[in-house]
């Protein structure tokens, strides 16, 4: 008899809720560290930052992330440069560590045709809207490094919610059948909309799901960055060796609404939310600095100071981008678009009306 | 009779039907506390409780899937897939499973579900949120797919689709579903299935249109008149199975028609509609028939979705095309 009680779910810890060490091997300097805060805070105020933007009408619909720093800078922190990310619409700080431009970000928010496109040579896969679907994406593209020979990571992002897709099954079967260089990061932040991990799952933890697949499993607090680091660190290497794919499974919370078109209120109670308010990831890594002489208040207000004047300044580029009408919509189609469409793209021009404001 | 906005009608055709009939549940994702992305099934669980309003993990093919199980032993499923751009996951399940039960089993089981989505552009949702997409289920032998325009076919057509002893499609445009109100009685009625609606008599040119873009039409049907150009308007309602009768009247009474529709243009629906019009009724047409459609694109991002979408000035340029031919 298979007994699920049994199974070893404990959760990598670095630092306790008060920012208290825990282990004494983090394999980070004090600049690294640093470098980490900053990452931290600035994706928090990028964050808050197009929360206010969506409400001033200035970009569409917008999914916050505040509450997932740790997870997300933690492990993208951990990557290398030409290690692949297939992400979903949360995962902008993941994306912003491993050098995807701020005002990127903000395009593709403000609905811009030219938002998907990141720049060459960045190993960043478009944001993907079908849940689960990039899963099977970072398998097949893993696959393809294992057959060049190249030591490459594959990385998929995605929520709790994923984990009830067929493709996110699929992936996880596949590229453990291939041994593929593959880590798959979900980011269990709780909610699918309004639906909670216990009626997503009926299983204890997500990182077991792991193990029906052959894959190694682990579970780590998703609100500790340096245990997402480290844990994240482990898996890169593993897969880098040959030993095939990680799920791992970061255990964090969705601070705010799933986007900014919903009501949380109508689902979640207040005492939740306070509750993991104090599990705050960016407060514990502060309290964890100070308690080691690497930040105060001074250097914490001047951080703050540069970090929002890059954030003006990415909001600024962004919203002076020119704008693109339809007519280029047909450039992307196909490599060359066949007759019929050249035409409808010569319609849609004595068509067009330009819009002010957008 | 009350006011209502399409939702409001929708979310009132499931509480009747519901209310009449204990073999009705509803499963989708966030459709019990939240009522739905939209609030169509705002109250729903509240009143029915979970066992007939069911929260389901993230899983559209598992939704669709299980709702055929369900039906297949006695139940009525209403299935709601979040956003058309999501079916793509149970296209399986929808088009080579729930809409061939009754012929894979010649007549013994069959599989009377509804599953619903809202469907649909010009509200700047992200990718994949938008999609038109009838034009793959109405090529689905088996399956029926419905498109109202307002709330008051929106009940009816709804009604029928639940009580309908095979799969149902039924595409609710998100763009109208709050957009403007009508009269809806409080009592049970069917719109039924297959049936257009002539929603404006014209003399001159037909136009054939179907959910969102009904309205449109119609606008631009009364900003025709001034200009002496008598425009007809059928909403056609159904697209599967199609109204030929309806269509094939009119064009035989004004001999133009242009076909409007926000799915993209190539092998969808408006081509259909064309072909039946030159199969049924060649001669009567004293014109090309014109299509003004979404572009050949994928759905495109939201500052410029407006110019991608049929728009007033493109019919208006057709009507003048047709009647100058
Ligand atoms: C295939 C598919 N179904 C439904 C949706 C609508 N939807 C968008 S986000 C979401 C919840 C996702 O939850 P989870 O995977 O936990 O990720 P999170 O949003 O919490 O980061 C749903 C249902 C979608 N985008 N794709």
């Amino acid at each position: 008899m298979y007994d699920e009680k049994n199974l070893n779910h404990e959760m990598v810890q670095f630092m306790d809720q008060y920012g208290s060490l825990l282990h004494d091997n983090i394999d980070l300097n004090d600049s690294q560290l640093l470098e980490i805060y900053n990452w931290m805070l600035k994706t928090r105020l990028f964050d808050e930052k197009m929360v206010r933007m969506q409400r001033q009408g200035r970009i569409g619909t917008y999914a916050p992330f505040s509450g997932q720093e740790a997870s997300q800078v933690g492990s993208t922190y951990a990557m290398e440069k030409d290690d692949w990310i297939f992400s979903s619409y949360r995962e902008i700080a993941a994306t912003m560590v491993h050098g995807l431009p701020m005002q990127q970000s903000i395009l593709y928010a403000k609905g811009h045709m030219y938002g998907g496109q990141s720049p060459d040579k960045l190993n960043i896969f478009p944001i993907q809207i079908i849940i689960a679907g990039q899963t099977l994406h970072a398998a097949g593209c893993a696959l393809a490094s294992k057959l060049k020979g190249e030591n490459d990571v594959s990385v998929s992002y995605f929520g709790d919610g994923a984990t009830s897709e067929g493709d996110f099954h699929e992936a996880l079967n596949i590229a453990s059948v291939f041994k593929v260089p593959s880590v798959f990061f979900c980011q269990n932040n709780h909610w699918a909309i309004s639906v909670p991990l216990h009626q997503q799952t009926a299983s204890q933890t997500i990182a077991q799901k792991a193990i029906a697949y052959g894959v190694k499993g682990v579970r780590v607090d998703g609100n500790d960055v340096l245990a997402v680091y480290h844990v994240m660190k482990e898996a890169l290497e593993s897969a880098r060796n040959g030993e095939g794919p990680t799920l791992i499974e970061a255990v964090t919370y969705r601070q705010g609404p799933h986007t900014t078109a919903d009501d949380p209120t109508k689902y979640r109670n207040n005492d939740e939310v306070n509750e993991w308010a104090k599990k705050d990831p960016i407060d514990r890594f502060r309290t964890f600095l100070n308690k080691r002489g690497l930040m105060d208040e001074d250097k914490q207000e001047k951080m703050k100071g540069i970090v929002n004047e890059e954030i003006e300044k990415a909001v600024a580029e962004a919203e002076s981008t020119d704008r693109v009408t339809v007519d280029k919509a047909f450039d992307y189609v196909y490599d060359k678009p066949h007759k019929l469409l050249l035409e409808q793209q010569e319609e849609s021009r004595q068509f067009l009306t330009i819009k002010e404001g957008r | 009779m009350a006011e209502m906005t399409m939702i409001q009608a929708i979310n009132q055709a499931m509480a009747q039907e519901m209310e009449r009939d204990e073999r009705v549940v509803i499963l989708g994702q966030d459709v019990g506390k939240n009522g739905g992305v939209f609030r169509a099934t705002e109250g729903l669980q509240g009143r029915f409780g979970e066992e007939r309003v069911m929260d389901t993990p993230l899983a559209e093919s598992a939704i669709v899937g299980t709702s055929i199980g369900l039906a297949v032993n006695s139940f009525r499923p209403i299935a709601e897939i979040q956003f058309l751009g999501f079916i793509y996951e149970t296209m399986d399940q929808i088009s080579a499973q729930a809409a061939r039960v009754r012929f894979r089993s010649a007549g013994r089981f069959t599989s009377p579900i509804v599953i619903r989505s809202p469907y649909g552009g010009g509200v700047r949702t992200p990718e994949l949120h938008s999609d038109s997409l009838e034009a793959l289920f109405a090529h689905t032998p088996g399956l029926k797919v419905i498109m109202p325009s307002n709330a008051y076919d929106a009940k009816g057509l709804l009604i029928s689709a639940i009580r309908d002893n095979d799969p149902v499609l039924f595409l609710e445009p998100m763009k109208l579903y709050r957009a403007f109100k009508l009269e809806v009685p409080d009592e049970v009625y069917e719109v039924p299935i297959g049936e257009a609606k002539v929603v404006k008599d014209g003399e001159d040119v037909t136009i054939v249109t179907w959910g969102a873009t009904v309205p449109l039409a119609q606008k631009v049907a009364e900003e025709a008149e001034p200009r002496n150009i008598s425009v007809e308007v059928i909403d056609l309602r159904t697209v599967q199975p199609i109204d030929l009768e309806t269509i094939v009247q009119s064009v035989e009474k004004t001999g133009r028609l242009i076909i409007v529709h926000e799915a993209v243009k190539s092998a969808g629906v408006g081509g259909e509609v064309a072909s039946l019009v030159s199969e049924y009724s060649l001669f009567s047409l004293a014109s090309p028939i014109l299509r003004v459609t979404g572009y050949d694109t994928p759905y495109p991002v939201p500052s410029v979705e407006d110019d991608w979408l049929p728009t007033a000035p493109r019919i208006h340029a057709a009507i003048e095309k047709v009647m100058e031919f």
